[in-house]
């Protein structure tokens, strides 16, 4: 007889929702597994804990944690988060979702969120295309990458995203592989004990749709790409943070202080309401 | 006091010189200090400062159901631009209260009686050119009689920035008396 | 800085937009999120010194997109929200209107209307959104819309349309144009024991329990973030549970059925018009907003002129007041339809009125009808 065992986290997850849409080697699982364990290492209260998503594959993982989720519309998970966690400055908001969501459609919302400063925590799934919608070209996709509506290859310019995470004002900016499982959850971790705005990147494989276009068909190939070519560097320059073949630069870029805006906001209404002389 | 079923009242010149302003502060004397009805509708261009600019006042002893002013018993016009938009909207028997210094080019007009009160330069002559629209009110309600003095300079304090009463009420007992002296010659 | 309560009972002179900023403030809502537009910036202006000096929250946000999103955020978080805009940002929220629509979130949108299309006339008044509040986000629903006449009214309906949203778990609209947003008025603001205040209905039940999606009489209670509830919310069709239901054709029926089914068969409850002089009136006038004001006047002088005219204003636009528009068909001649647009809601009332003939009087830019004009048609069509 086999004898059924629990899986130490899966009280993390929403079993109801699983099995999940991700395809064979995608690295959203590794990103997801990742987060539940840095929330599980640091014994959060799942009560208080709130993720948001928009659209796109990625976007699927609020509804695959087991905490209050909510699935906004395509790229607006960072405008909704921000109603929420100012509205209950006590709830852990964690915004998990993709390149295309957070930087195409979603661009304006997350450089206002980080210049703001809203403690909303994003963790960023960053595959070079929209692979939900069969592989288009986003605003990450690489120079004369191939993808279904860059059928001469791409002709346009990415965007760094940890350079405009830390041009944008955001206290933490860190970029990883879904390879650096272990450095992941820890960076994912001392996000989490951050007060103001924090970015990850994980750079993550999409061999079904970016990968086969780009001669690498399978999630071994991209993740071998991710080993051979990965430096770590450290509070180097997020301007010079290269994607490319040969060399893939990860680390944490950014780690500060900075008074949240919520934190800002209750302090203002502290301050304005002590000079009351009563209602 | 007039007793009045509807009298309809149009503040006219350019954005900055506190029309809207004198709208409001008129209507707020009639129906917060003086028991009557009254209510304010303005219209203005998107300039901040220089567009044309209306504030309009409809006071009434009944309930006032259409809100805009249609044909005006009372124009206060202190711009050239105005003053050839609306001078010859104003009903038959009607008055205007206008600053010549402002409205170079006046036309002969029938049946409206006409007031000059050089409300700009009374008030340069406080040193505070800002307050002419507070002059004009003055004059208005010398002129008119529709609103109780009192009810008036009440509505001024509660409608001015906080310190400027004292020049304000200043700038309305100037043009008040102007327009006093004027009704007597 | 003014310092002051929550309630300013007694009267006041003020305008439309504040009337408003206040009504929400009694109403409850604790969150306003907007972005500057004319003709409906006074809102945010002055919610930016009111809310904070009561311990509530404004945000200005970058956009109107972001300022609904955030209200839907904050609104799930608990709080009741609002957002202020005028039509262009109008349309740039009909996206997240409908996620509000299909997560069934309680929440406010002021709409106050200007010229357009596009840019238009940002300073001058209009009706033009009345088809944009229906039908402006894709897909099928039913939304609330409610037309306030007066400064008093901008304050009483906004108070109202927080009352609907609540109870319908429902994005609710306050469509006023800009002459009642700008006017300046006397309103009277009431003791509390006279204000109706209504609140979301929470579940009764244990989280193992709780299905955030399961209707109790057409509405689910609404559990919010924070609360232990660990609920999720999409706007993709979800089941019961909250979960997307993608491909089920039967859950989708059944879903979007009752979204619509909420409100229209509350809609008894719902519907609110002003009826004057109906009993024998063989024209009547249909109108609301402003132009209700310039249609009052008109049908006064109607009868002092022994015309028997009428007046039908609608304060609540959507759902339409079919019922009071056929009432009246089966009795009147004739129907006048004055409108800021080229012919709106005048559409709907054609619909109700079936055999009886609709006139339409449009006007555009910065005047509504004058009484004269709407007269001149009841004379004509009497």
């Amino acid at each position: 007889m086999v004898q059924e065992t629990v899986h130490p986290l899966s009280k993390y997850l929403r079993e109801a929702m699983i099995p999940h849409i991700w395809c064979t080697g995608c690295g959203n699982g590794v990103i997801l597994n990742c987060f539940v364990q840095a929330v599980d290492e640091l014994e959060m209260d799942l009560d208080k804990l709130v993720v948001v998503s928009g659209i796109g594959c990625i976007g699927r993982a609020a509804g695959y944690t087991n905490a209050d989720s909510f699935h906004t519309t395509h790229g607006r998970s960072l405008a909704f988060a921000t109603g929420a966690k100012l509205a209950n400055p006590e709830l852990n908001v964690v915004v998990i979702s993709g390149d295309g969501d957070l930087f195409a459609i979603g661009g304006n919302h997350f450089i206002h969120a980080a210049r703001r400063n809203i403690g909303v925590k994003v963790i960023c799934a960053n595959n070079f295309n929209y692979g939900m919608t069969g592989g288009q070209q986003g605003p990450t996709t690489p120079l004369e990458a191939s993808t279904t509506t860059t059928p001469y290859g791409n002709i346009e310019h990415p965007f760094n995203l940890v350079h405009l995470a830390a041009a944008s004002g955001a206290t933490y900016v860190a970029r990883w592989t879904t390879l650096h499982v272990r450095r992941l959850t820890q960076s994912i971790k001392r996000m989490l004990q951050k007060e103001g705005f924090c970015f990850i990147e994980v750079i993550s494989p999409c061999p079904e749709i970016f990968g086969r276009r780009n001669k690498m068909r399978t999630g071994l190939e991209m993740m071998d790409w991710f080993k051979r070519a990965s430096v770590v560097e450290n509070f180097s320059d997020p301007s010079k943070a290269e994607i490319s073949t040969e060399k893939l630069i990860v680390g944490e870029f950014v780690n500060t202080e900075k008074v949240s805006y919520e934190k800002f906001l209750h302090e203002k209404i502290s301050q304005i309401n002590e000079k009351r002389v009563g209602w | 006091m007039v007793n009045i079923m509807r009298i309809e009242i149009r503040f006219a010149g350019f954005g900055g010189q506190g029309i809207i302003k004198s709208g409001i502060i008129t209507a707020a004397a009639a129906c917060l200090y003086s028991q009557k009805n009254a209510v304010q509708t303005q219209s203005y261009g998107p300039e901040s400062r220089g567009g044309a600019c209306k504030s309009e006042v409809v006071i009434s002893e009944e309930e006032i159901d259409f809100p805009k002013v249609v044909e005006p018993d009372v124009l206060v016009v202190m711009s050239q631009h105005a003053y050839n938009e609306y001078v010859e909207r104003v009903k038959q028997g009607g008055t205007i209260i206008m600053d010549p210094n402002m409205i170079p080019h006046e036309k002969e007009l029938q049946n409206v009686n006409v007031f000059h009160v050089p409300a700009t330069k009374i008030a340069e002559e406080m040193q505070r050119k800002i307050v002419a629209n507070i002059v004009m009110l003055g004059a208005f309600v010398a002129i008119t009689g529709i609103l109780d003095k009192d009810a008036v300079k009440e509505s001024i304090k509660a409608n001015i920035p906080k310190g400027t009463e004292e020049l304000n009420l200043h700038a309305f007992e100037k043009g008040f008396e102007y327009a006093k002296n004027l009704l007597k010659s | 800085m003014s310092k002051k309560g929550v309630l300013l009972t007694g009267a006041h002179f003020m305008n439309g937009d504040i009337a408003c900023a206040e009504g929400a403030i009694v109403a409850g809502c604790r969150f306003f999120a907007g972005y500057p537009i004319t003709p409906a910036t006074e809102i945010a202006e002055h919610l930016s010194e009111r809310m904070p000096e009561i311990g509530r929250i404004y945000i200005q946000m970058e956009d109107e997109i972001a300022s609904i999103a955030a209200v839907i955020g904050a609104s799930y978080a608990g709080l009741k929200a609002m957002t202020a805009t005028s039509g262009p940002g109008f349309s740039l929220m009909q996206e997240n209107i409908g996620l509000a629509i299909m997560t069934e979130t309680p929440c406010v949108i002021v709409d106050i209307m200007r010229g357009g299309p596009s840019t238009g006339q940002p300073t001058m008044p209009g009706q033009q959104d009345v088809m944009q509040a229906r039908w402006g986000s894709h897909g099928d629903y039913e939304i609330i819309a409610l037309a306030p006449s007066s400064v008093q009214e901008m304050f009483d309906l906004t108070i109202d349309a927080f009352n609907l949203a609540e109870t319908y778990r429902v994005p609710t609209l306050l469509l006023a144009d800009e002459i009642v947003a700008h006017m300046w008025e006397k309103i009277v603001i009431p003791t509390a024991e006279k204000i109706r205040i209504v609140n979301r209905k929470k579940p009764n039940v244990s989280p193992e329990e709780y299905l955030p999606f399961m209707p109790d009489d057409l509405v689910p209670p609404m559990a919010c973030f924070g609360e232990g509830y660990r609920f999720h919310a999409t706007g993709l069709t979800h089941d019961e549970h909250g979960y997307p239901k993608t491909s089920s054709s039967e859950v989708q029926e059944r879903l979007v059925k009752r979204l619509c089914e909420k409100i229209r068969r509350n809609e008894d409850k719902i519907m609110r018009v002003e009826e004057v002089m109906l009993d024998d009136a063989d024209v009547v006038v249909v109108a609301y907003g402003i132009v209700a004001r310039a249609a009052l006047s008109a049908v006064r002088k109607a009868r002092e002129m022994g015309i028997k005219a009428g007046l039908l204003r609608l304060i609540t636009l959507w759902p339409f007041p079919q019922n009071h528009v056929a009432k009246i068909a089966g009795s009147a001649k004739r129907i006048i339809v004055p409108e800021m647009n080229c012919g709106q809601l005048v559409r709907e009332v054609e619909r109700a009125a079936k055999e009886t003939s609709v006139v339409f009087l449009s006007k555009l830019g910065e005047e509504p009808h004058t009484p004269m004009e709407i007269l001149e048609a009841i004379r004509r069509n009497s």
